[in-house]
């Protein structure tokens, strides 16, 4: 058996207000997560040995987690920022695990956030989103974030038959579980015509296609399962974790229709001995609806080519075959850039502590998470669950 | 060349000035692995194939079809605005790499996946000529 699996557990968790914050910078939102999580933990700051951060847009740092741990004022054994843009989360757990694991430090705080639409300049914003794409050989076609994408979306319809359509109800189930979500940025239920009503973005996207722009955090306390036993709530064991890693740039992946996730997922599976079918939910990265599509195939909730109809059929719903995004994810909950993530983490925490109110999966015991970064570049699946073997 | 103020341009490195002084030229050239006859792009000091470091400059056919694309609508900053609205496509090269670039030469509508196009070179500047792609027209 992998040494990691359940060797860690998660103890402590809690989201930031999330959507529109204003009053509170990104160090602030990020200081705030930690001690909401601290909180949840029962913990005092000076118990966590270990810090992982990652860095914030709105209010950069040269020396990020440096930069909390000074203002929290502790003194860790282990800190570290860590960057692989919307996989960022679950590489800092597998960071966590690993550090817990090979004696550096006992119990670890994972604190990120930013302020994307409190905390930058309209054109501060603009300057961030011109500088995508390789500055040689994609820059000067004059790409933007959401375009990378469509041209995903584009494969894959044209690959197998999806339609805008299919996208489109990603957006709306992510909706309606946001609707059910009391802290949610977008609460307001939509339909398949809303979507396609919207303003086009970069053809097939349409703006409700697209994830939102927020101020937010969220935090977690990681600790080595022999510990976990002592706190106020019941451990969350890390079961599988797995990362791939393919390409930075999309005119280098070596497939648009398919992705890492195929290698991160394969990786946390087997660490975990589990399979698909044997999850209950599945939090995914959908900072754009087609990559939602990519990654049911990907991680193996639907065949090759088929997650188009899978999601027309309503399976990816509440009551349906794969609960995706509870909490309404990166485009109904809130999306403040790299700690995007972190949302599905602590959502996926409540789930499994069956403290998820309206939205709880009814005994709730695994389910998965996953996150990527870059353009479907940096891919890290994680496998939760509440029984330690 | 004041149509192109405000884009993005493209700086070249030593690896890379080979590629952009093709362009000017009119040629686009690509890497070729002398050890392996594959090519690459985009340039490298490796061989991203075999690993060897024997790289040497080729022209391509300038042919290729459309892997993917898509209609911007919003443009990326201002001095994409009179371009907008814009194809950004994926290019497969006729001999093997994919390349990013703007379809041009069309109605935005017109493109589709797996068409046939061929490159053009568009003028920023007096050192940076920008390759396009435009629809291989009957009988060309």
């Amino acid at each position: 058996m992998h040494p990691l699996r359940g060797a860690i557990a998660i103890v402590g968790a809690a989201d930031t207000a999330v959507g529109i914050v204003p009053g509170m910078s990104a160090t602030e939102l990020c200081v705030d997560a930690a001690l909401r999580a601290l909180g949840d933990a029962g913990l005092r700051k000076d118990q966590v040995d270990g810090l992982i951060t990652c860095n914030a847009m709105a209010e950069p740092c040269m020396y990020h987690a440096e930069t909390i741990a000074e203002y929290l004022q502790i003194f860790p054994r282990y800190c570290v920022s860590a960057a692989t843009g919307g996989g960022t989360t679950f590489a800092a757990l597998h960071q966590a695990a690993s550090a817990i694991m090979a004696g550096l430090c006992h119990t670890v705080l994972i604190t990120m956030a930013d302020s994307l639409r409190s905390g930058m300049s309209r054109d501060q914003a603009m300057k961030t989103q011109s500088s995508c794409g390789h500055p040689q050989f994609e820059s000067p076609y004059g790409p933007t974030v959401p375009s990378l994408y469509a041209l995903i979306a584009r494969a894959h319809m044209a690959a197998y038959g999806t339609t805008a359509e299919q996208m489109a109800e990603v957006a709306v189930a992510c909706r309606a579980h946001a609707a059910l979500h009391p802290g949610a940025q977008m609460r307001e239920p939509i339909s398949v015509q809303d979507v396609l009503a919207s303003r086009l973005i970069a053809d097939p996207l349409h703006l409700l296609d697209c994830s939102l722009v927020s101020d937010g955090g969220a935090a977690v306390i990681v600790t080595s399962a022999d510990r976990a036993r002592d706190f106020p709530h019941a451990p969350v064991y890390l079961l599988g974790i797995g990362e791939g890693h393919s390409h930075e740039h999309i005119s280098q992946a070596h497939s648009l229709t398919t992705s890492a996730a195929r290698e991160a997922g394969e990786r946390a599976y087997a660490m975990a001995g589990l399979g698909p079918s044997d999850m209950q939910f599945a939090q995914l990265y959908d900072c754009f609806t087609p990559t939602v599509l990519v990654e049911l195939e990907d991680l193996g909730f639907c065949g090759v080519g088929e997650s188009g109809p899978f999601v027309q059929e309503g399976h990816i719903r509440l009551g349906g075959r794969i609960p995706v995004n509870t909490h309404g994810g990166l485009l109904s909950h809130c999306h403040p850039g790299n700690p995007g993530s972190m949302f599905a983490l602590t959502e996926s925490v409540l789930q499994l502590r069956g403290a998820a109110g309206a939205r709880q999966i009814q005994g709730a015991k695994v389910g998965l998470a996953h996150a990527q970064g870059g353009i479907m570049s940096s891919h890290a699946t994680i496998i939760l669950g509440t029984e330690r073997n | 060349m004041d149509a192109h103020a405000g884009k993005h341009f493209p700086r070249p490195t030593p690896v890379s000035r080979p590629y952009w002084e093709g362009c000017r030229e009119g040629r686009l050239l690509l890497q070729l692995c002398t050890g392996c006859n594959r090519h690459q792009f985009y340039p490298r000091i490796l061989c991203s194939h075999c690993g060897a470091s024997t790289l040497a400059w080729a022209q391509a056919s300038g042919h290729g079809t459309v892997q993917s694309y898509t209609v911007v609508r919003r443009p990326v900053s201002p001095g994409y605005a009179a371009d907008t609205p814009y194809v950004i496509a994926l290019i497969a090269l006729a001999e093997g790499p994919v390349m990013m670039s703007n379809v041009v030469g069309c109605a935005p509508e017109d493109v589709s996946v797996g068409m046939p196009v061929e490159v053009l070179f568009e003028t920023w500047s007096g050192e940076i000529t920008v390759p396009k792609f435009r629809p291989v027209t009957a009988g060309a």
